[in-house]
């Protein structure tokens, strides 16, 4: 569990970045961090492992206070995936992916054959095993990033826009994969975006923030839709959207899902499961 | 070819002298420059005057700093050592920009990620922030080994036997050959020198040109 306590962050002389906030993360589970630039997300994302200092507050990993602990045992205890991958350029593929066991003391044959696992758990050949990162597509540069954050096999990973820079074909392909790992392996992650959609898909529960960093509102996505606290969430839901407004009709026989302005969203599962949904 | 054919064992010797004079001041320079360099980019505010300072030191002329040299450091007149210290300061002066250069052209996000990954600050350097600086200094390395080689003959002025005493002696005794000779084997160590360096690049950094394809 992760914990912030009336945390705090004030860059030289600005404005706050982050104004007293209080939030409890829940393990094993996806917590979406969303809000408009500026609004503080990737700040508050970077003091649970240290890589933002709060100027007031505390952040808390399992009730221990992350100011106590080392900062570089810290982060390589917690995993990390960042936008365009930040993969390290003159390191092959597989040595990116292994980059954090090894600084932990992991010999190099065994960090390489789990590493090899990790790469085919993201979905990527062992062929790519050998090149660099400029070599590959931004979605393998991606996969890649998302592996090098398992590698260590942390109880928390920390992502921070990872697939904002990908086109939108590859970035659903990547939140289903995602989806698909956490299944499996059930982290405690945190995930920041802006794109309020990705956080809806990916996300437990999803934390909206705004500007001058406050927390506007918490909750499950369904929480969210059926009652915004304020214009602001619903705005920034896209509650008073047309898009979001749906309702069904039928057409030849057909039950279609269609919005506010009458443009198909989609087809109605038939309820046994075994309609033309798919 | 005359001179050439009689001389050829005297060219040769003169030649390694000139190799070993090369080398010193070279990797002494790099090993100095380093720091500094880490320290001028690290820490911009004695950055702003230490750049400019190291620059300086390349304005000095050569040949007073070969004689004040002996006088500063205690040595004798005719020792090696001046050449190669005064040598080492020029490589330093070329080199201390060349570094923050080189640091400052790591991609920002990498270095981050490396910071959120867990590396020390001591593995960063020598692990992301030297290798990634690696093609932008390997630049500049090729710059003051060129410069180098070609100063090493300035020595033989302040009696430091090089491939210079070739333009001295041939000049003295009037054989243009002996001249063109010390000319051409310079030019010849200076492209090797740089061969060396490009090749030691491709070995060492792989991945820069894979990158490229």
């Amino acid at each position: 569990m992760i914990e912030f306590r009336s945390v705090s962050k004030r860059y030289e002389s600005d404005a706050l970045a982050v104004n007293n906030i209080s939030l409890t993360i829940a393990p094993r589970a996806v917590t979406v961090l969303v809000g408009p630039s500026g609004c503080g997300k990737t700040t508050l994302l970077r003091m649970i492992n240290r890589m933002v200092e709060p100027t007031s507050g505390q952040v808390l990993i399992d009730d221990v206070d992350v100011a106590t602990r080392n900062p570089v045992q810290l982060r390589r205890s917690i995993g990390y995936v960042m936008q365009n991958s930040g993969l390290m350029p003159h390191r092959t593929v597989l040595d990116n992916v292994t980059t954090v066991p090894v600084l932990q003391g992991v010999s190099r044959k065994v960090a390489q054959a789990h590493g090899l696992e990790l790469l085919a758990t993201v979905g990527l050949d062992a062929a790519l095993a050998k090149r660099y990162p400029a070599q590959l597509s931004g979605g393998q540069q991606q996969r890649v990033g998302v592996a090098r954050g398992l590698a260590a096999d942390p109880n928390i990973l920390l992502m921070d826009e990872p697939f904002g820079a990908v086109d939108p074909i590859v970035r659903r392909e990547l939140q289903g994969e995602l989806s698909r790992i956490q299944s499996v392996l059930a982290k405690t992650i945190v995930f920041v975006t802006h794109d309020i959609d990705e956080a809806f898909l990916l996300g437990d529960q999803v934390v909206i923030l705004r500007e001058g960093g406050h927390v506007a509102q918490q909750g499950t996505p369904a929480e969210l839709l059926a009652n915004p606290v304020d214009d602001f969430v619903a705005d920034f839901i896209g509650r008073g959207d047309e898009s979001k407004h749906l309702s069904i009709t039928e057409r030849d026989g057909t039950r279609l899902v269609v919005d506010a302005r009458g443009r198909v969203a989609g087809i109605l599962a038939a309820e046994d499961g075994h309609g033309l949904a798919q | 070819m005359d001179w050439l054919n009689k001389n050829w064992e005297l060219v040769i010797g003169l030649s390694g002298v000139h190799i070993g004079l090369s080398i010193l001041p070279v990797v002494v320079g790099l090993a100095v420059a380093l720091p500094l360099g880490w320290v001028a980019f690290r820490y911009k505010k004695i950055g702003r005057f230490l750049v400019p300072a190291s620059g300086l030191l390349y304005t000095i002329p050569s040949l007073p700093l070969f004689i004040a040299l002996p006088i500063i450091l205690g040595t004798s007149i005719l020792d090696p050592t001046n050449l190669i210290v005064g040598l080492t300061i020029y490589a330093v002066a070329l080199l201390v920009r060349q570094i923050v250069d080189a640091l400052g052209s790591v991609n920002h996000a990498v270095r981050q990620a490396s910071v959120a990954m867990g590396y020390s600050p001591w593995q960063r350097f020598w692990q992301v922030d030297l290798p990634l600086a690696g093609p932008v200094l390997l630049s500049g390395l090729r710059v003051v080994s060129v410069s180098t080689v070609s100063l090493v003959s300035i020595g033989s002025v302040i009696g430091v036997t090089s491939l210079g005493y070739l333009f001295l002696n041939g000049f003295k005794r009037g054989i243009p050959e002996e001249v063109l000779v010390g000319v051409i084997a310079t030019v010849i160590i200076a492209f090797i020198f740089d061969g060396v360096l490009v090749l030691l690049g491709r070995l060492l950094m792989p991945w820069a040109r894979k990158a490229q394809s």
